[in-house]
Formats: structure tokens, C-alpha cells, sequence
């Protein structure tokens, strides 16, 4: 594997009493697309929101193991919540525009993360819708209610959003569930271009996508890791009967 | 299929008896203090003081009192209850303890209120030596209306979708900022709009202010804060029961309740002002 951006090691994670991730341990490379998928409450939507610390928002939960980011572990207590979050950015499942104006929307991180100048605002929210592939749909409305998009581009938004404060690493839950099958092209479409300047990180439940899209596939179960590969290699010739059993559909 | 059609339009006709009945009481209530009140509604009864033991002259010391006395009351329980509020609903973990103050607080809106008007006698009257004054009653309704205050601010931010929040946070706001500027905003028109209907209560409430400040009769406006004053509901009540010619006075009994229902209507026209321009200004 290239160079190494995210390292699990022996990861755990406990809601409560239920331990929902056994001593995961994965590496995950640089400006690639790296693909996680497994049957429903098989742990990889909360292995996902344990890279950039959103289960903290969660009563009653405690991560124990490694979760190193460019060499530095973000469970260390010296570490800063809010510094990972902006250097890890996220796309939600349902994609959760703000009741503002498209242009406050893809302002906000830059504005709570203090940045005052207009130019300098203006110039990375036309950048990050550009990024986005959603410039030309909404360059002449910026300022109406960003719920006016359709939900495709409300999600393109969103990722927009996530782009404004230059994260380097974007985390994805199942970004195109809710999409009609169009829109989720040009999401996928969207993950292509992105892959180059950002590490990029989906859960998914569409086995397809997941092939399409991701460079390395991770198979999770009942909170493990139970195969990490190659996409193509994973696809064809997945090591584990287990894995072979879920992507050709016999269960999950 | 027949049967099934007499029961809907049974059932809804059920209904439509509910609201009529309602609606009716409303318009009856409204008539009977109209009819009998407007008569004696005029700019010198608005402006003037009382006269001859409260039988000529007008109210405007219990209209000041009673305007003195709710902003008093809005400037305890705004801060203070939205500020509870926040830390209820944003803060505080979710345990056995913050379950048993939000209880509490549920339970305190069910207080009587004379149980409160007894307390504020004890509190800021006495241990606090306020004496009887706009204060002291002001800060009395103040926590009669808290309770009010904090359960409608509360629903006001449950009612801020949880996505708000993380994406603020996704984004690398802290907790702080991610409520300031992606909850409050949302949430501010119906913290508002509960409390001020919480205000207009307290306004037209008479046991609190009964020890705590409201005098029988103040012929001249408060001086301070710490004057007595005279208020509309107290007056109302001095005017319906204890006055020396009750029958002869009751005109000016009528004028005081449709000019202190006035009053409560207008604060709830506030309210509903409020929110609407909130709302308005939110969606550009």
C-alpha cells in the first residue's frame, strides 16, 4: 500500500456495555477512495464517526485502541476535538443543509472557524461548489434557501460544505442512500474527482457502488473487520467465505 | 359501508361541537366585558388617576404598574429560563438527577400561585428587606413564570433538528458555537413565543403581587422600583369586591378588565409578531 494516511489499531468501541467494534485494525491510503460495507449494525457508520470523533457526541460511549491520523493518535487527551473535525470532514447520510442561504451554508465552517475576510470567503465558497460539481446549478441563486435544491443537490452541497475548510480527509455515510439513481451518479462521479486532492472514506450499502467506486473494499461484521483488500481482488476472489457469502447477496 | 360513512361524519361533527363550544364561551366572555366596559374607555380614563376613593378618574397608575412590573418580571425570567434551557437541553447529561430537576420544574409550573406570592413575601420582601415594591412583585412572577419559561424553551430546542448540530460540529465548530449560531437561531422564535404567553399570564396574575407590592389605592405613578404600585388585575379585583360602593364602581370594574385583556391580547400579538418575523428573517 502507498502512503498510509489513517491507522486503526486495535480499535474498540463500546455504546454502553454493547461492544459494537472488536480490535479493529486497518491502514487507509492517501487520496484513495476507500470503501466500507457489511450488513446493517455491523459497526461501520460508528468506525466511520470514530475518524473524526463524532461519537463523542454520544452519552455513554468509550473508544479504547489507536486511531492515528498523519502519526498522531486522535484519542490522545492533548489531542483538539475541533481540530480533527475540521482536518476530517463528513457527509451525512441524509444530507442536512442548514435553513440558510446556499452561500451562508458553504461559509459556515470558514466563518465559525474564524476566518473575517469577504474576498477570501467568496473565493472558497465559489471554489468548493465548484469542487463539488454544483457551481453552475446554483451560481445565480446563492442567496435562496439552500432548501429549494433538490435533494441530489442539497447532498452536493453538503459535500461542498465539507470542502470549504480544507479538510483532508472526508468521511462519507452512505452519501448517496437517499438519491435517485442520476443523482447518485454524479455523486459517484464527484468521489472520482475528489479522490485526487482528498482521502476519501464511504460506507455504503450498494455492493455495486462500492465496486465502482472505491480502490479498497473493507468487509465488516458484528463489529470486526473480517476482510480488507483490493477492490478488484475483493470482488473477485475475496479470501473468506463469509465475505464471498455477503457480496454475492446470500445474506445481509 | 354505510355505518362506516355515519361514524366519520359523527365523529367530525363531534369535533366541530368541541371548537364551537370553546369558541363560544370566548365570544361570550368577550361580549359581556365589551358591552359593559367600553362605556367608560376613554383617553382620560387611560390617562387620568383615580378620584373620590376610586369611584371617577382613571387607571393609568395601575396600567404603569402592571407594564412596570412584566418587564420585570420578562427581564428574571427571559435570560434566566432560556439560559436553564440551554443547559437542560444542550448540556446536561442525561441522568437521574437532571431527570428529577426537569421534574421539578414541570412539577413548579403547578405551584398556586399564591403559594409563589407567599414566597416572594419571604424571600424578597423580608430576607432580601426589598420591602413591598414593583421588585419585589416583578421578581415574584419572574419565577412563577420560570417554569413556563424553561419547558417552552426546551420544546423550542428539541424541535431543532439534531442534524444541525453535527454538522456544525462535523465542521469543526465547538459546542458552543455550533448552538449559538445553528440552534438559537432556529429555536429563538418559539422560546419567545413561550415565554411572552408565559408574561401575559403573569401580567394578569393577582395573588403574587398581592403581599409582594400592589397597593390598594396610589392616587400618583410609582417613583422608583422600589415604590408600591397599583396594578390592573389587583385593581380589578379591589373594584369587583372590596370597594366601599362596589355596585356604583362597577363600570369602571368592567373598563379595567377589558382594558387588562387589551393588554394581554397585545403581548400575545407581540408573540406571535415575533415569531413571524423571526421566521421571516431566518428563511432569507
Amino acid at each position: 500500500m502507498d502512503d498510509i494516511k489513517i491507522r486503526a489499531g486495535d480499535f474498540n468501541f463500546y455504546y454502553g456495555k454493547a461492544h459494537v467494534l472488536k480490535n479493529v485494525s486497518m491502514d487507509i491510503a492517501t487520496n484513495k477512495v476507500t470503501g466500507i460495507i457489511g450488513p446493517s449494525g455491523c459497526g461501520k457508520s460508528t468506525f466511520l464517526r470514530s475518524i473524526n470523533r463524532m461519537n463523542d457526541t454520544i452519552l455513554g460511549t468509550k473508544a479504547e485502541g489507536r486511531m492515528i491520523i498523519d502519526g498522531k493518535n486522535i484519542y490522545d487527551e492533548d489531542i483538539d476535538v475541533v481540530e480533527i473535525r475540521r482536518k476530517v470532514g463528513m457527509v451525512f447520510q441524509k444530507s442536512n443543509p442548514f435553513p440558510k442561504t446556499i452561500f451562508d451554508n458553504v461559509a459556515y465552517g470558514l466563518r465559525i472557524n474564524g476566518v473575517k475576510d469577504k474576498y477570501y470567503i467568496q473565493e472558497r465558497v465559489e471554489k468548493s461548489l465548484k469542487d463539488a460539481a454544483i457551481w453552475d446549478e446554483v451560481k445565480d441563486r446563492l442567496n435562496k434557501n439552500a432548501f429549494e435544491l433538490s435533494g441530489g443537490q442539497q447532498q452536493r452541497l453538503c459535500i461542498a460544505r465539507a470542502l470549504a475548510v480544507e479538510p483532508e480527509i472526508i468521511l462519507m455515510d452512505e452519501p448517496a442512500s437517499a438519491l435517485d439513481p442520476t443523482a447518485t451518479l454524479k455523486i459517484e462521479e464527484l468521489i472520482q474527482q475528489l479522490k485526487k486532492k482528498y482521502t476519501i472514506i464511504i460506507v455504503t450499502h450498494n455492493m455495486q457502488q462500492a465496486a465502482r467506486i472505491s480502490d479498497f473494499t473493507a468487509f465488516f461484521m458484528m463489529g470486526e473487520l473480517i476482510e480488507y483488500n483490493i477492490t478488484s481482488i475483493m470482488f473477485t476472489k475475496p479470501s473468506k467465505k463469509i465475505t464471498e457469502d455477503y457480496i454475492t447477496g446470500r445474506f445481509g | 359501508m354505510k355505518a362506516r360513512q355515519f361514524k366519520e361524519i359523527f365523529g367530525f361533527n363531534i369535533l366541530r361541537l368541541c371548537v364551537g363550544i370553546v369558541i363560544f364561551v370566548l365570544i361570550v366572555i368577550l361580549y359581556d366585558i365589551t358591552s359593559k366596559g367600553i362605556g367608560v374607555i376613554s383617553w382620560k380614563f387611560l390617562t387620568a388617576m383615580p378620584k373620590n376613593g376610586m369611584t371617577e378618574g382613571g387607571i393609568l397608575p395601575a396600567i404603569v404598574g402592571t407594564v412596570l412590573v412584566t418587564v420585570i418580571t420578562a427581564l428574571l425570567s427571559i435570560p434566566l429560563g432560556m439560559g436553564c434551557a440551554i443547559y437542560l437541553n444542550e448540556y446536561a447529561s442525561d441522568n437521574k438527577i437532571t431527570r428529577l430537576i426537569r421534574m421539578s420544574i414541570r412539577n413548579l409550573s403547578g405551584v398556586p400561585s399564591i403559594v409563589y406570592g407567599l414566597f416572594g413575601v419571604i424571600l424578597f420582601v423580608q430576607m432580601m428587606n426589598l420591602g413591598t415594591c414593583i421588585l419585589s412583585a416583578g421578581f415574584t412572577l419572574g419565577l412563577m413564570t420560570l417554569p413556563w419559561t424553561i419547558t417552552a424553551s426546551e420544546e423550542a430546542l428539541k424541535n431543532v433538528p439534531n442534524s444541525y448540530r453535527e454538522g456544525a460540529l462535523a465542521l469543526g465548530a465547538t459546542k458552543w458555537q455550533a448552538i449559538k449560531t445553528n440552534v438559537l437561531p432556529y429555536a429563538i422564535p418559539g422560546m419567545l413565543t413561550g415565554t411572552i404567553l408565559g408574561l401575559s399570564r403573569a401580567a394578569g396574575e393577582t395573588a403574587p403581587i398581592l403581599f409582594t407590592g400592589a397597593a390598594f389605592s396610589l392616587p400618583f405613578l410609582p417613583k422608583s422600583l422600589f415604590s408600591q404600585f397599583m396594578a390592573l388585575p389587583y385593581h380589578l379585583y379591589i373594584m369587583s369586591t372590596q370597594h366601599h360602593a362596589v355596585s356604583k364602581v362597577r363600570p369602571i370594574a368592567y373598563g379595567t378588565a377589558l382594558v387588562l385583556i387589551a393588554l394581554v391580547f397585545i403581548m400575545n400579538l407581540c408573540a406571535v409578531m415575533v415569531r413571524y418575523r423571526l421566521r421571516k428573517i431566518k428563511m432569507e
